[in-house]
């Protein structure tokens, strides 16, 4: 271990361009990575934000008796997709109108406005068709009157998140397979560039495991400090671009520290297929 | 200085490369225990085949090739390097690593080897002194003529104590008074019991010394002197 760890180190002195090189290439490679994975987080949140605004509003007959409202409210939240049901009477509902719509507020009369069930869903049971199926259920209450959930954004909506979830799979998949031809080769780079102290090794009668011994832990370094850095880069560019532009959220520290270990584990598996294949060739 | 045990068993040695030339065919010859062997021919004749088929860095392509009891014919990879931390490798182009000093090119063999770092130091030191480069410990490779890079590839190979030294035209680059001086040394290492198998071109080294010659054409074995005496013809 001692012996591989003097190894790496020569091998850095020996070509300490090549070595920053490799490890900037790491970074980055994975902070363009990161940088699209960032975007893809913070779009995700925004539209999760949106989808806890899918609610299912049920007017209510005027003048149903409250014991009937109540024992139905009882009966919707054990519906398995219902999150929450509130009674809005006319009052609050006025109340509301009034704060949301403070211009008009000489408009709104208590009679104005039907009292109403607000019905919101668990997240996860929001799609359009159990939406529907939950109105669906609330219109054969016969003190229910009419129910409104904005049934046209809803689809919109889904469509679309459907369609940034696509294209976020289709884009990460291509930017991690960028990144990971990228760093193979910077890899691949280095260990060519040893191949004649590879071959003496060999001559010599080192066995495999003790050649590969110094390569893998040179490409488990260069993956950890090139995965940090690019975390680095990406910090400092989601703090510029909440300064300048729009607030952005940063991945949570699970994720960076997958994000570092990423970078290992690519340094690490990059450097056994190159030695691998160099060994074999002497 | 041979003793009669055999230590290199070629058996019916065939081996087909994909450029065609350098191959061999269907090669049998042993070498003994102590022994010094020439391989002679010209380019293209198969000598450093044979040497690589001694080291298994080539199988063959039929036959077999016993060293030390190591068969190409069930030679494992890490078979193979056990089996070459008991030979020493000397090539034309010395193949010493340029930016360690002639000490470290020497310890590396060691080092790789697993040998316990204390026991190093002393034996790097005998060795060097050995092949005469005990004031040269601390130079690097090109700060050392051809001759004494080819000593330091040589105490590299000595190191580890081999019982056979195998050398590809180790005078190929060196001026005449260098090659007479790296032959002298491996006589020297051949009296003192490492067997040495080495490839040349030089038929005047090979005349004057008097030691077996094996001679190979367009990789077939046609003179080995154990059974004849050296023909007096030129190539």
């Amino acid at each position: 271990m001692q012996l591989a760890l003097r190894e790496v180190w020569t091998a850095f002195r020996r070509a300490p361009g090549l070595g920053v090189l490799s490890v900037f290439t790491i970074a980055f490679s994975l902070f363009a990575f990161g940088l699209f994975g960032l975007v893809a987080y913070n779009t995700r949140l925004a539209l999760e934000r949106l989808e806890e605004r899918v609610e299912i509003r049920a007017y209510v007959t005027e003048g149903t008796d409250t014991e009937a409202i109540a024992a139905a409210v009882g009966d919707i939240r054990a519906f398995p997709e219902v999150a929450s049901v509130l009674y809005v009477s006319p009052l609050d509902a006025l109340a509301k109108a009034r704060t949301e719509m403070a211009e008009f507020q000489d408009v709104f009369e208590p009679e104005f406005l039907p009292a109403s069930l607000e019905v919101r869903l668990r997240p996860g049971m929001r799609e359009p068709a159990q939406v529907k199926a939950v109105a669906t259920r609330l219109r054969s209450y016969n003190f229910v009157d009419d129910v409104r959930y904005g049934e046209e954004w809803v689809q919109k909506f889904y469509s679309m998140r459907r369609a940034a979830t696509v294209a976020g799979i289709v884009l990460g998949i291509a930017f991690a397979l960028a990144a990971m031809i990228i760093i193979g080769s910077t890899i691949r780079t280095s260990v060519l560039a040893r191949s004649r102290e590879i071959g003496i090794m060999r001559l010599v009668g080192a066995t495999d495991g003790f050649i590969r011994a110094p390569f893998l832990i040179d490409g488990l370094l260069k993956g950890f400090i090139g995965g940090g850095l690019a975390v680095a880069l990406m910090w400092l560019t989601r703090t510029a671009l909440t300064v300048t532009v729009v607030t952005f959220e940063f991945f949570p520290t699970p994720v960076l520290l997958a994000g570092v270990l990423a970078g290992a584990v690519i340094g690490l598996l990059g450097s056994m297929l190159s030695v691998g294949r160099q060994l074999k060739r002497v | 200085m041979s003793s009669g045990q055999t230590i290199v068993k070629f058996t019916s040695v065939t081996k087909a490369w994909r450029r065609g030339s350098g191959g061999l065919q269907k090669v049998s010859f042993a070498a003994q225990k102590g022994e010094f062997l020439f391989l002679t021919g010209p380019s293209g004749a198969g000598k450093s085949t044979i040497l690589k088929l001694c080291y298994m860095d080539e199988l063959p392509t039929a036959g077999e090739v016993r060293v030390s009891g190591a068969s190409s014919l069930a030679a494992s990879r890490s078979e193979i390097s056990k089996l070459r931390r008991k030979l020493g490798i000397v090539f034309q182009d010395f193949r010493l690593l340029e930016d360690r000093t002639a000490w470290a090119n020497v310890a590396f063999a060691l080092e790789v080897t697993g040998t316990h770092a204390k026991a190093i130091p002393p034996r790097v030191q005998k060795v060097l002194e050995r092949v005469g480069l005990g004031a040269k410990m601390q130079s690097m490779p090109g700060e050392l003529s051809g001759g004494e890079q080819q000593r330091v590839a040589i105490a590299r190979a000595l190191v580890n104590d081999p019982f056979l030294l195998l050398a590809d035209e180790p005078t190929g680059n060196l001026d005449d008074r260098a090659s007479r001086a790296v032959f002298q040394l491996l006589r020297d290492i051949n009296a003192s019991g490492t067997a040495v198998m080495m490839a040349t071109h030089d038929l005047d080294l090979v005349r004057t010394s008097g030691l077996r010659t094996i001679e190979l054409n367009k990789g077939a074995l046609v003179f080995d002197s154990s059974e004849a005496p050296l023909p007096e013809r030129e190539h």
